[in-house]
């Protein structure tokens, strides 16, 4: 491949890749992280073998795809340019859909998706309600693309919008469009990206960097990785274009070492752009240079806090220091830095390439464009979503998500990653954005959001996130060290039945504390889950305190099982499924949990038959004393055994 | 260097342009508390006991002291009702973890802060009667004077902190310190509490079994 010199020649290769395309067929099927795990990479090699059997080299070509959000229906296989969408997909159908799709132009039933609602099938993506209602602007073209091939990402316009910042526009100009955009940081601060470029292209120095913060550190969250392994060149064209704009000639991408298949698809995406001229030196022939390396974080949550990454990059340990200068002034190895996350780099191609306006259509008023959540939890359908924002949680969770599956009660949502709030059910009109989120007391992150059903507990829920922030505190300064440990260990305390009166205010007067004095973003975001549950559910801290329940019936020391002696038809199935054999009883005889021994793992509850419904769970009362061992069961009328 | 005034505790205070509030307030010796601060050493902003108020136009703010440089006209209140109200919750959590450290005491007293509360409402030691603890108490208040004197003075590495959160600890490396250690010390004076010597005679005893 000879480089590529100016934009025209990257025009014309873009014409010849797509008339050696002409009237082929695509197949692609998701072989991200999450597809592999479900065994995609068996479904592509399938596809590959298949169509070379049948004879189909030449009118079909397979792509092995990043994710694109369905995580849940995985692995998915995508007809082009039909978009004939087959999901959940083994590689014993790959026969079949060759033979019968890809050759014949007929559709398999059998293998669409099914609407759990109307039972309907539906054959075109777009047209499943998970996809209908998002707006997959940046994490849309993830299905197009094979996560190895640059000439994949060129065929769809890739690199366009790096030509015209490079030739038809001043860095200036640039500048001012991504500024009218309005263009937030994606990471979680919603900081305006074109004010932090401005500031790193005025401060004074001969060298500026740049870096990409892929050090997604959230439980749960996954859209930078999705992003990083479908789509990695969006983002090196992102950081191209803010590179150029700035004055800096060297980046770095700082991935989180437990993404692996983003690090390889990165470093491919980043050789085969130096191949190309589109990195190194005179990038198109236009006279630019720039580089860029990866750096592999060594999995530290509070490395991806900018100082602490920065710290990381320079070889030393990843923990925030104390500064009133931005590091677009004083950044990496002192020098003005612009640093971004993924999602935000990936969304300047499009700023450029579809202008300022376009962007500031979608969105509210002051928070713009498109934002990917990845809707997980207790929902039906969990994968990444990208919506416009301003989009109401309401929509997001029953609309997208499908609702809670099991025809249960939602109870909260919760968004920002471990130190984001719990919203709860009267707050689900409310459109999200990065000020109306903090609004309620959460934040906005990176762009998690967990649905909790009406068998939550919101004190375990906090204490689980603290639980996390506590070994995450770098333990540096002394209120996020310190105060997030007394928080768990009170928290622990209550999820044990041992809260004590007055402990809800203590949790409120430390929590402010962590938040107002700590170092770093880490302590003053970490009070949040704590903070916002009391607020929204001070009842249930209430009820776990003074009564010693569990209104979930989650915590263990404070809920017991028991068998209502009337109900029990000595079935012997719980007595035989109880892990620790603390159920007694027999044939005939009732059956009787010993309270002391009883593990509370739920067992019984869960294999006492419906129909019976012998097995409660108690929480706040005391358990009624057993019936004498050896009693008999006194049966239904009707029923014999 | 050109001089800039500025207003602490209603006072006017002038101060070289560059100083940090910390530097400024102490110059006219209004005394805001530290653990983890020294002259010699680079801003380290770990204790947050020297957070201050500053205001500006209508609203306020919380800024770290010992970071934070002078500018012309900022209003700086050390001894504010948030700022009080802060310290001594900071100071209450230290003692859980640390009690009987002469710093802390004295501090205590300023701030008017007994053993007493602090531990009955923190409760680190589980049992009172047995002494049984949760997490062993210590002596170090983690400031890291001696790890950044060790790093940024004697330039010789020998002493670092390792671990996360509440497991982070100050140790020496074998290594470098049997080499350079016995003939320095110079840490040894920096410690507020005296944990140090102790720390390296286990490191040491460690070392040669």
């Amino acid at each position: 491949m000879p480089r590529l010199n100016s934009a025209t020649d990257l025009e014309r290769f873009r014409r010849e890749i797509l008339a050696k395309r002409d009237g082929t067929r695509t197949v692609s099927v998701t072989n991200g992280t999450d597809g592999r795990t479900r065994g995609s990479q068996n479904v592509v090699r399938a596809f590959v073998e298949e169509i070379e059997r049948q004879g189909l080299r030449e009118k079909v070509e397979v792509k092995s795809a990043g994710c694109h959000g369905f995580c849940e229906k995985e692995p998915i296989a995508i007809i082009l340019p039909d978009e004939i969408c087959y999901v959940g997909v083994k590689p014993e159908d790959v026969p079949e859909i060759v033979s019968q799709t890809l050759a014949n132009s007929k559709i398999i039933e059998r293998l669409l998706y099914e609407d759990p609602t109307t039972g309907q099938r539906i054959t075109k993506e777009t047209d499943i309600p998970f996809y209908k209602y998002q707006n997959r602007t940046v994490l849309g073209n993830n299905r197009f693309i094979d996560m190895e091939s640059i000439d994949d990402y060129i065929a769809i316009g890739g690199y366009s919008a790096l030509a015209k910042a490079l030739f038809e526009m001043t860095p200036e100009q640039v500048l001012q469009e991504v500024k009218k955009a309005n263009l937030r940081g994606r990471g979680g601060g919603g900081f305006p990206a074109g004010i932090k470029w401005e500031t790193t292209r005025n401060a004074p120095g001969e060298i500026k960097y740049v870096i990409v913060n892929a050090d997604e550190g959230d439980p749960g969250a996954y859209m930078d990785r999705s992003l990083l392994e479908g789509n990695p060149r969006s983002v090196l064209e992102g950081l191209l274009i803010g590179a150029h704009t700035i004055g800096s000639h060297q980046g770095v991408i700082y991935v989180r070492q437990e993404y692996p298949l983003a690090v390889e698809n990165l470093s491919i995406a980043l050789e085969q752009a130096r191949e190309y001229g589109l990195l190194g030196t005179n990038i198109l022939g236009s006279g630019f240079d720039f580089d860029v390396e990866v750096h592999r974080g060594a999995g530290a949550f509070v490395s991806g806090e900018e100082s602490g990454l920065m710290r990381a990059i320079e070889g030393r340990v990843g923990e925030p220091r104390p500064r009133y200068v931005y590091p677009a002034v004083r950044g990496l190895w002192g020098m003005p830095t612009n640093i971004n996350n993924v999602e935000t780099w990936a969304t300047v191609p499009l700023i450029i390439n579809k202008g300022a306006e376009w962007f500031t259509s979608i969105g509210t008023e002051r928070s713009k464009g498109t934002k990917l959540f990845s809707l997980v939890g207790k929902v039906n359908n969990t994968g990444l979503v990208e919506v416009p924002m301003g989009m109401t949680l309401r929509d997001v969770i029953f609309d997208i998500g499908g609702g809670i599956p099991g025809g249960k009660k939602f109870k909260a949502v919760q968004t920002g990653g471990p130190s984001g709030g719990v919203i709860p059910e009267s707050l689900l009109d409310t459109p999200v954005d990065f000020d109306e989120l903090t609004k309620l007391g959460s934040i906005m992150g990176s762009g998690g959001m967990i649905v909790m059903d009406e068998d939550t507990c919101v004190v375990d829920v906090a204490r689980y996130f603290f639980n996390f922030l506590a070994g995450e505190s770098c333990g540096k300064c002394l209120p996020c060290r310190e105060g997030i440990y007394q928080m768990l260990k009170i928290l622990n305390r209550i999820c044990s039945g041992e809260g004590e009166v007055g402990d809800v205010e203590l949790l409120e007067e430390i929590a402010e504390v962590v938040r107002d004095f700590s170092l770093c973003a880490l302590g003053g975001t970490a009070p949040n889950p704590v903070l916002s549950t009391i607020r929204y559910f001070r009842d249930e801290y209430e009820a776990h305190i003074r009564e010693k329940r569990c209104p979930a019936g989650v915590c263990k020391a404070l809920i017991s099982y028991y068998i209502e002696p009337e109900k029990c038809q000595a079935c012997l199935i719980c007595l035989r499924e109880c892990p620790v054999g603390t159920i007694t009883g027999g044939k005939n005889l009732i059956h009787i949990i010993d309270q002391d021994k009883c593990t509370k793992c739920g067992t019984c509850l869960e294999v006492c038959p419906p129909r019976f419904g012998a097995i409660t769970r108690l929480s706040g009362v005391k358990v009624p004393e057993p019936v004498l061992q050896g009693t008999e069961v006194i049966r239904k009328r009707g029923r014999k055994k | 260097m050109s001089e800039v005034t500025l207003i602490i505790n209603d006072e006017e205070v002038k101060a070289e342009e560059g100083m940090t509030i910390l530097e400024a307030a102490r110059s006219v010796g209004i005394d805001i508390p530290t653990l983890c601060y020294h002259e010699k050493l680079a801003p380290y902003g770990a204790c947050r006991l020297c957070m201050v108020e500053i205001v500006r136009g209508r609203g306020s703010s919380l800024v770290t002291s010992c970071v934070y440089t002078v500018e012309d006209g900022l209003v700086v209140k050390t001894e504010s009702e948030p700022v009080i109200k802060g310290r001594k919750m900071l100071l209450e959590l230290m003692w859980a973890r640390a009690p009987g450290i002469t710093a802390l005491r004295h501090y205590g007293i300023r701030y008017g802060i007994t053993e007493v509360k602090a531990i009955r409402e923190y409760g680190v030691i589980v049992d009172r009667a047995t002494a049984k603890f949760e997490i062993e108490p210590t002596f170090c208040t983690l400031c890291g004077l001696c790890v950044r004197y060790c790093a940024e003075v004697e330039k010789k590495n020998a002493i670092g902190f390792v671990g996360r959160g509440t497991e982070r600890e100050v140790v020496f490396f074998p290594q470098i310190a049997r080499k350079w250690c016995p003939g320095c010390q110079e840490c040894y004076s920096l410690c507020p509490t005296g944990a140090l010597p102790s720390h390296y005679a286990l490191a040491e005893a460690h070392h040669s079994t």
